[in-house]
């Protein structure tokens, strides 16, 4: 089981690699559109490598849920 | 004839012979070649292992998480057109964005981006295709990211016609201007399909060289040990604007573009007219835009791609349409043969034939055709003080277009 932390720095792993996005900037509290200038394209990339990286299914439906770094944090560790 | 007329303010290119216009035109002069072997894993199993590559990879110019976004084509007309920008001085001057327009076009579009996303899709499933599979992909997505890096509101256009795209993108950009639609359009083509599915097809309607022993000398335009193309990729771009808003800004001015032709065969998907009629008819309608007769044009960057029916019937159409007394070269004996990108590559060449009063060489053309009874400016640049020349491209479809270009 990965920790929140874990998980956190994960997803800002993910985030530089697809957006180009600080990992210092990468915070639960942060918004992927508002803070971090992720697009809707770019999301779709950080929900797939999100997927294969912590083995979990981000459905669709999900992923309109998932604003902030937080959101996706909790989202991974219930369901991963 | 039109009343309005069109000049050439910015150049820009990316090609095999340079990261930019000035190391692609000092290499032509030169007389180098841009050929070299593939040395790609794939390559092997192919009978043609042999390209023009790109002297600079785009990927050191552009930043990687953009470069993510887009197919080589796209990186490399943002390139060659901020190139063509800068060069332009129009960055700040003030230009109504609506007053401009992006005719940018490729002969084959993102396919080396369809062919890896196929992988993909094969190998790991749909949900693996990248979100940026379709507008990598699109063939006018060079065009609409120009348009994009420019703030152009004036249309971006992305014609089609294999490998007279350049210049039938060049003849548009001109036609824009003439109409009062726009006064400045970024105009050019790209090429980008360095993969072993278009070399493969290429490669079996028996339409490339397969001297891979010797790349440097495989493109070898008019000479009798001729035996194809070569597979070229790269990205040309000038901007041509409405002349008296040149001048009113004070832009430095590389050339007029007193005229364009286009025509089609309407004969054979691939194969050239023997007679070179659409060419003849393309090179005589250009001659009729510009408001002069052959006797006028002093040199002809040609089409002439090394193959060993087309390179023949263009010297008849050229003798036809224009004389017996052009000078010619084809550039695409060092360039390779950069499909969609050639006309607009060819033009700059031309363009700066005029403004250097130089013909760069056609290299490799040692043992020449005997049915070749035009001069060319054969192994060595020659120099040549010149008033107009014109720039031919034909394409796969029977496409046929010819621009006439004139000193400033």
């Amino acid at each position: 089981m990965a920790t929140r932390e874990e998980i956190t720095s994960g997803l800002a792993e993910i985030l530089e690699e697809v957006a180009g996005v600080n990992p210092d900037d990468v915070a639960e509290g942060k918004s992927f559109t508002d803070d971090l200038d992720v697009d809707s394209l770019s999301m779709v990339e950080v929900v797939v490598a999100a997927e294969e990286k912590f083995g979990v299914k981000i459905p669709d439906n999900e992923v309109q849920n998932l604003k902030t770094v937080g959101d996706a944090v909790t989202y991974i560790e219930a369901n991963h | 004839m039109s009343n309005v007329d069109v000049v050439v303010t910015g150049l820009g290119a990316t090609t095999p012979l340079g990261g930019d216009v000035a190391s692609t035109w000092d290499a032509m002069l030169a007389g180098r070649s841009g050929v070299g072997p593939l040395t790609q894993e794939w390559a092997g199993q192919l009978p043609v292992r042999i390209a023009a590559q790109l002297a600079v990879d785009p990927a050191t110019l552009i930043e990687r998480v953009k470069m993510r976004r887009l197919d080589r084509s796209e990186a490399m007309a943002l390139i060659a057109a901020k190139e063509a920008w800068a060069d332009s001085g129009l960055a700040g001057s003030g230009l109504d964005p609506e007053r401009l327009a992006v005719s940018i076009g490729s002969g084959i579009g993102g396919a080396t981006t369809l062919l890896e996303q196929d992988d993909i899709l094969e190998q790991s499933g749909p949900r693996r295709v990248s979100p940026h599979t379709v507008p990598m992909l699109m063939p006018n997505g060079p065009a609409a990211w120009v348009g994009i890096e420019l703030g152009a509101q004036g249309g971006v256009r992305a014609v089609a016609s294999a490998c007279a795209t350049g210049a039938e993108a060049v003849a548009l950009g001109l036609d824009l201007i003439r109409a009062g639609r726009v006064d400045v359009v970024v105009a050019g083509g790209v090429e980008a399909v360095v993969h072993p599915l278009p070399l493969a097809g290429f490669a079996s309607m028996r339409a490339m060289s397969t001297r891979n022993d010797e790349p440097e000398k495989a493109s070898r335009p008019w000479d009798k040990n001729r035996d194809g193309f070569v597979l070229g990729e790269g990205a040309g771009t000038i901007v041509l604007e409405r002349a008296d808003h040149a001048i009113a800004r004070g832009a430095k001015i590389y050339a007029r573009l007193l005229g364009a032709g286009i025509t089609s065969d309407g004969f054979d998907i691939v194969q050239p007219d023997p007679e070179c009629r659409g060419g003849i008819r393309a090179m005589r309608m250009a001659l009729t835009d510009a408001g002069l007769t052959g006797a006028d044009i002093q040199h002809v960057n040609a089409h002439a791609t090394s193959t060993p029916v087309g390179d023949m019937s263009e010297i008849k159409g050229i003798r036809t349409a224009i004389g017996d007394h052009p000078i010619l070269t084809s550039t695409k004996s060092m360039s390779g043969h950069l499909l969609g990108a050639a006309g607009a590559v060819e033009s700059i060449a031309t363009i700066l034939a005029l403004r250097e009063s130089v013909i760069p060489p056609t290299i490799n053309l040692d043992d020449p055709d005997e049915r070749l009874d035009l001069d060319v400016a054969a192994h060595k640049a020659r120099p040549l003080e010149m008033t107009a020349a014109m720039n031919n491209s034909f394409g796969f479809g029977g496409h046929n277009v010819a621009l006439v270009f004139a000193r400033a």
